[in-house]
């Protein structure tokens, strides 16, 4: 307990001296929207894979995105840090607004927008070169950053809100690959954590994990969703269920329905919704 | 016996006789690759081991006649000229890589490894006479330096084509995961992604280094040879391959034995240099 309690103290003394790597973070209210999405599409040379979505992400909720293989939950939620223009021939149309700012629009650099918004990707991809240390503050060390004392705050603030600071404290040099499945998809929670962003994406996070990793990454969630806004693909509903607070669910790239997930999944408004979350197709 | 069954174990016989025939023509190919092999090194070890001396590695070529004397000057004068060429084709084959691999739609990108491999198929003679008419003719003579170009041609493609294949097995995941920390791109390509492939990239790298060791033709019309001591890469400079063509061709008998030696030499030089990368990279991935 008190070692946890000097680790508080340690994370508040530094917040001042990070403000000129991230944006410091203002305290929204609670139902304060992070993400608007409008009229988003999204063409893959002639396929369109995500088609006119308009939707909005509240901060310091999770939403999740749920629908069948190939509904465009991935290509969606890969708009939201402009990671998709990695894939060669992927177009956008619409506007995707995080606090008011167009994520598309002139003169806004999508290195920047990744340093908001992070992502943990479907399986664990820490960098095999790289001990768990240097993973954690890839994005820093990357990005040019020196100061070995903030560095090494980084590392153990970000390992403790990934849940892994406990089995890994006595190894941070061992190769990142080293750790398990599950450990190394908190690793990658981790490094996403550690850049401080104010919307963590997650595309499957636990697709590749065993029901204990899948449960422990569910519970961080919760943890996580006090300091950051959380935006999650999953396959699985009971998960869509236990976590989120709103759910939205695709099908065939359109967006059916969005709302509370509790209603969702329990009176939702459509049919198709009905007929997905009770398993009669999908 | 039904006359099914017997059709039956007819072609089951057939199929045991293809079997045996695929099977036994692929040992034997398999056979005559290793017996070239093992007779190369059988073949030079019998006949240079024997004029292998200290005396031998150490000093200078003796004019033909008196007996002694050795090949230090080529031996440094190798070392030297690829050393040159090295420093030249490695940036250059690998900045040529990370640019057709990481610009997948650059057209030019694609265009530029199709040249490369048109590049490997070209007679080293050629490339020589191509290093004469692009540096010996407007430096006005023959020099290490020029050796170093014509070595560098030859690198360049080798390496080129080995690390694009080596940054390929990088999995997107890899790169995914850097861009979506806020990195840039640049960065990703030096931090992540070359330093993945960097087993492969040094794999590649010796390979070319170890092809233009033993590369002569491309010196006849550059680095020239000279019997002296030589470290000036300005100047012309012995190299071990053209030592052992210029002693191979003429008709003494000691430059013969000189000449054999010389190959063994070489041969171990090559070898040694792939043993131990490959030695050191396996400790490498055990760590």
């Amino acid at each position: 307990m008190n070692e946890n309690l000097a680790v508080d103290e340690e994370r508040d003394m530094s917040e001042p001296s990070l403000s000129e790597y991230s944006e410091p973070m203002d305290q929204p209210q609670p139902e304060e929207t992070r993400i608007e999405v409008q009229g988003l599409s999204v063409h893959y040379g002639k396929t369109k894979a995500v088609k006119n979505v308009s939707l909005s992400i509240k901060s310091r909720k999770v939403t999740a995105i749920i629908g069948p293989s190939g509904c465009g939950k991935s290509t969606f939620i890969r708009c939201l840090n402009r990671m998709h223009e990695v894939t060669p021939g992927a177009r956008v149309e619409g506007k995707v607004l995080l606090d008011g700012v167009d994520l598309y629009g002139p003169g806004t650099d999508p290195v920047e927008v990744r340093r908001k918004v992070g992502m943990v990707f479907q399986k664990p991809n820490p960098f095999p070169t790289m001990s768990i240390r240097d993973n954690v503050i890839a994005g820093f060390r990357l990005n040019g950053m020196r100061d070995r004392r903030l560095l090494e705050e980084k590392v153990e603030k970000s390992l403790h809100m990934a849940a892994l600071w406990d089995e890994v404290k006595d190894q941070l040099h061992q190769p990142g690959t080293s750790l398990s499945g599950g450990q190394q998809q908190r690793l990658c929670i981790a490094r996403a954590l550690a850049v401080e962003p104010e919307v963590l994406l997650m595309d499957e996070p636990c697709s590749a994990l065993d029901p204990i990793a899948t449960a422990k990454i569910e519970e961080l969630i919760h943890e996580l969703k006090e300091s950051v806004t959380i935006v999650i693909v999953t396959h699985n509903m009971q998960q869509a269920a236990r976590v989120s607070d709103f759910t939205a669910f695709f099908y065939m790239g359109e967006l059916v329905e969005f709302g509370v997930t509790s209603k969702i999944f329990t009176n939702p408004d459509k049919r198709q919704t009905e007929d997905y979350i009770t398993g009669r197709f999908g | 016996m039904s006359a099914v069954n017997k059709a039956v174990s007819r072609r089951r016989f057939q199929r045991k006789i293809t079997e045996r025939l695929a099977v036994g023509g692929m040992f034997l190919c398999a056979g005559v690759t290793i017996f070239f092999l093992l007779t190369i090194l059988g073949y030079v070890l019998y006949h240079g081991a024997a004029a292998i001396n200290w005396e031998f590695l150490t000093s200078l070529p003796v004019p033909a006649g008196e007996s002694g004397g050795g090949i230090a000057n080529a031996l440094i004068g190798s070392i030297l000229v690829v050393a040159c060429a090295a420093a030249m084709a490695v940036p250059i084959g690998l900045g040529a890589a990370v640019f057709v691999n990481e610009f997948p739609t650059a057209r030019f990108g694609r265009f530029v490894r199709f040249l490369a491999e048109v590049l490997t198929g070209v007679p080293s003679i050629v490339v020589g006479l191509f290093a004469y008419a692009l540096v010996v003719r407007p430096m006005g003579g023959f020099s290490g330096f020029s050796g170093s170009v014509a070595y560098a041609f030859i690198m360049i493609p080798i390496i080129l084509i080995s690390a694009h294949e080596a940054f390929r097995l990088v999995p997107d995941s890899l790169r995914e995961a850097s861009l979506a920390l806020g990195i840039p791109k640049w960065r990703t390509i030096l931090s992540v992604v070359l330093p993945a492939s960097s087993s492969a990239l040094l794999t590649g790298v010796v390979l070319a280094v170890s092809r233009a060791l033993g590369e002569a033709a491309p010196m006849l019309f550059t680095a020239f040879g000279n019997p002296f001591w030589n470290l000036n890469l300005g100047k012309p400079i012995a190299t071990v391959p053209l030592l052992i063509y210029t002693y191979a061709t003429a008709p003494y008998e000691d430059w013969h034995r000189k000449a054999w030696a010389a190959s063994f030499v070489l041969l171990v030089v090559v070898l040694f240099t792939s043993v131990v990368t490959r030695a050191f990279l396996r400790g490498k991935s055990h760590e």
